[in-house]
């Protein structure tokens, strides 16, 4: 079996559609994982351990089970209990949650290593909690996160083709049925391969931009 | 008069150890106290409870005639919730041994910050006061320098007008000259020493600079495990120290230099 160029261009349209909705997935997924992880972080840190303690639990509970479970019974089982969800909104949602666990803990080491006199400054000022985060903490925190949230990045774009055990649309799903209709797998398969090394490789390359970026700000 | 700070059987405990015990201390407005004596003996605990950086565990810290650790509920006081502590704590100001300066800000910007968050000044209002505090510290060429770029002595005189710019009543100084190159402490000294002829303000410093205690301060408090071991003005208290702790601690002091 030869690799057949002319039927690349033929389902090439095709595939790069569905590559918009593994795209779409990525960025709306890790938006999400990066809102809910620091919801996370800063409940985990709570002084009240009615708060950290739950949260903490199911942080780790979310952390400890496999991604395509969760997919699931978002899709399957939650229609059991009258909530039905799309299968794309499921997959983001399931993928989202999954990977804010991971970026809650990056959260929580990147606070952790502003050094206390920061925090101690900051009450010596009389600042409230909320100008104390936003102005004195995060920004100290988040440059050094940035390369463990690049590699989540990276990382969930590579199991949105998870997304495809619930029949979404992204690239994987799209190169099946393209096999299945056609009988050839080579192609489609191959394309989508290449196309998550390029973005994968062009992402990290962005990553490291932004990391320069934000060191050359800090001096 | 009344005073500026009042210590009321103020205990604090870190878990068994307690660093503070029922200690009584009143500041007058204006004073300047000087608290030495050996590591350990309480000294900086002193000033961080009165920052509020650590809880107390007994008695009642005043500030201003107001209570601060606690609040007045139904005649009754009790322990002072986050809304409290932010309506009293601004009559206090702080400089650290470490500057604690932010790092991600200019010198500028450091002075700006809790007068715009805090006290809601305009963007150019605090500007003026922070660059007028800055000038009075010397450093009216570093404002916009990031305290990467400034030398331990420099980062300290903004850490001072930083402090400043919210125009507090009382300002504690916590070994501000410790983490300095010696060629550095003295502009240290001077900002201080000019702040005090030409401010009204109650100062409580914790210094092992004994020649600029015994110069500049009002009274001299001496801490030993926990409590004021011996107090009094300077020149009583360097010259004919009564216990025989803050004499051992003297000797060793002054032999060391």
């Amino acid at each position: 079996m030869l690799f057949d160029w002319g039927f690349v261009l033929e389902i090439l349209p095709t595939l790069a559609q569905a590559a918009v909705i593994t795209i779409e997935a990525t960025v709306v997924s890790f938006v999400l994982a990066l809102v809910l992880g620091l919801v996370f972080a800063l409940a985990r840190m709570s002084a009240r351990p009615y708060v950290s303690l739950p949260v903490g639990a199911f942080v780790e509970f979310i952390r400890s089970t496999p991604v395509l479970i969760q997919i699931f019974f978002l899709y399957f089982v939650f229609p059991q209990f009258g909530v039905v969800i799309p299968a794309l909104v499921a997959g983001v949602m399931a993928l989202g949650l999954h990977y804010s666990t991971y970026c809650s803990e990056v959260y929580r080491a990147g606070l952790e290593n502003v050094p206390r006199g920061q925090w101690e400054a900051a009450t010596a000022l009389n600042l409230g909690p909320m100008a104390t985060y936003r102005d004195i903490i995060l920004p100290q925190a988040i440059p050094p996160m940035v390369p463990a949230l690049g590699n989540y990045l990276v990382g969930l774009f590579k199991e949105t083709p998870l997304l495809s055990a619930i029949a979404v649309l992204e690239l994987m799903q799209t190169a099946k049925i393209i096999g299945s209709e056609t009988f050839r797998y080579l192609e489609p398969i191959t394309l989508v391969g290449v196309f998550f090394l390029v973005m994968s490789l062009a992402s990290a390359a962005l990553i490291r931009r932004v990391e320069a970026w934000l060191r050359h700000r800090r001096d | 008069m009344e005073p500026m700070v009042r210590f009321q059987g103020v205990t604090k405990r870190f878990g068994y150890l307690t660093v503070l015990k029922e200690l009584d201390l009143d500041v007058a407005p204006n004073e300047k106290v000087a608290i030495i004596g050996p590591s350990g003996s309480g000294k900086s605990t002193l000033l961080r409870v009165l920052m509020t950086l650590e809880p107390i565990q007994e008695g009642v810290i005043y500030v201003d005639g107001q209570p601060l650790t606690h609040m007045e509920r139904n005649g009754k006081l009790v322990p002072a919730d986050e809304r409290h502590l932010r309506s009293v704590r601004g009559k206090i100001g702080m400089v650290f041994q470490n500057f604690n300066l932010f790092p991600h800000m200019t010198a500028l910007e450091n002075c700006m910050e809790a007068p715009v968050r805090v006290l809601g000044l305009s963007k150019a209002e605090a500007e003026a006061r922070a660059a007028e505090l800055l000038k009075m510290v010397g450093l009216d060429d570093k404002m916009d320098a990031r305290p990467s770029r400034l030398s331990g002595g420099q980062q300290q005189r903004v850490a001072i007008a930083r402090a400043l710019a919210m125009r507090p009543k009382v300002m504690l100084f916590d070994e501000v000259t410790s983490a300095l190159d010696p060629e550095l402490v003295g502009e240290v000294l001077n900002v201080i020493r000019k702040l005090g002829e030409e401010h009204n303000l109650t100062m409580l410093m914790v210094t092992h600079q004994m020649g600029f205690a015994r110069e500049f301060a009002d009274r001299v408090c001496f801490f030993y495990d926990g409590r004021i071991a011996e107090q009094g003005p300077p020149e009583e208290f360097f010259s004919n120290p009564q216990n025989e702790r803050t004499r051992a601690f003297l000797s060793a002091v002054l032999e060391a230099h």
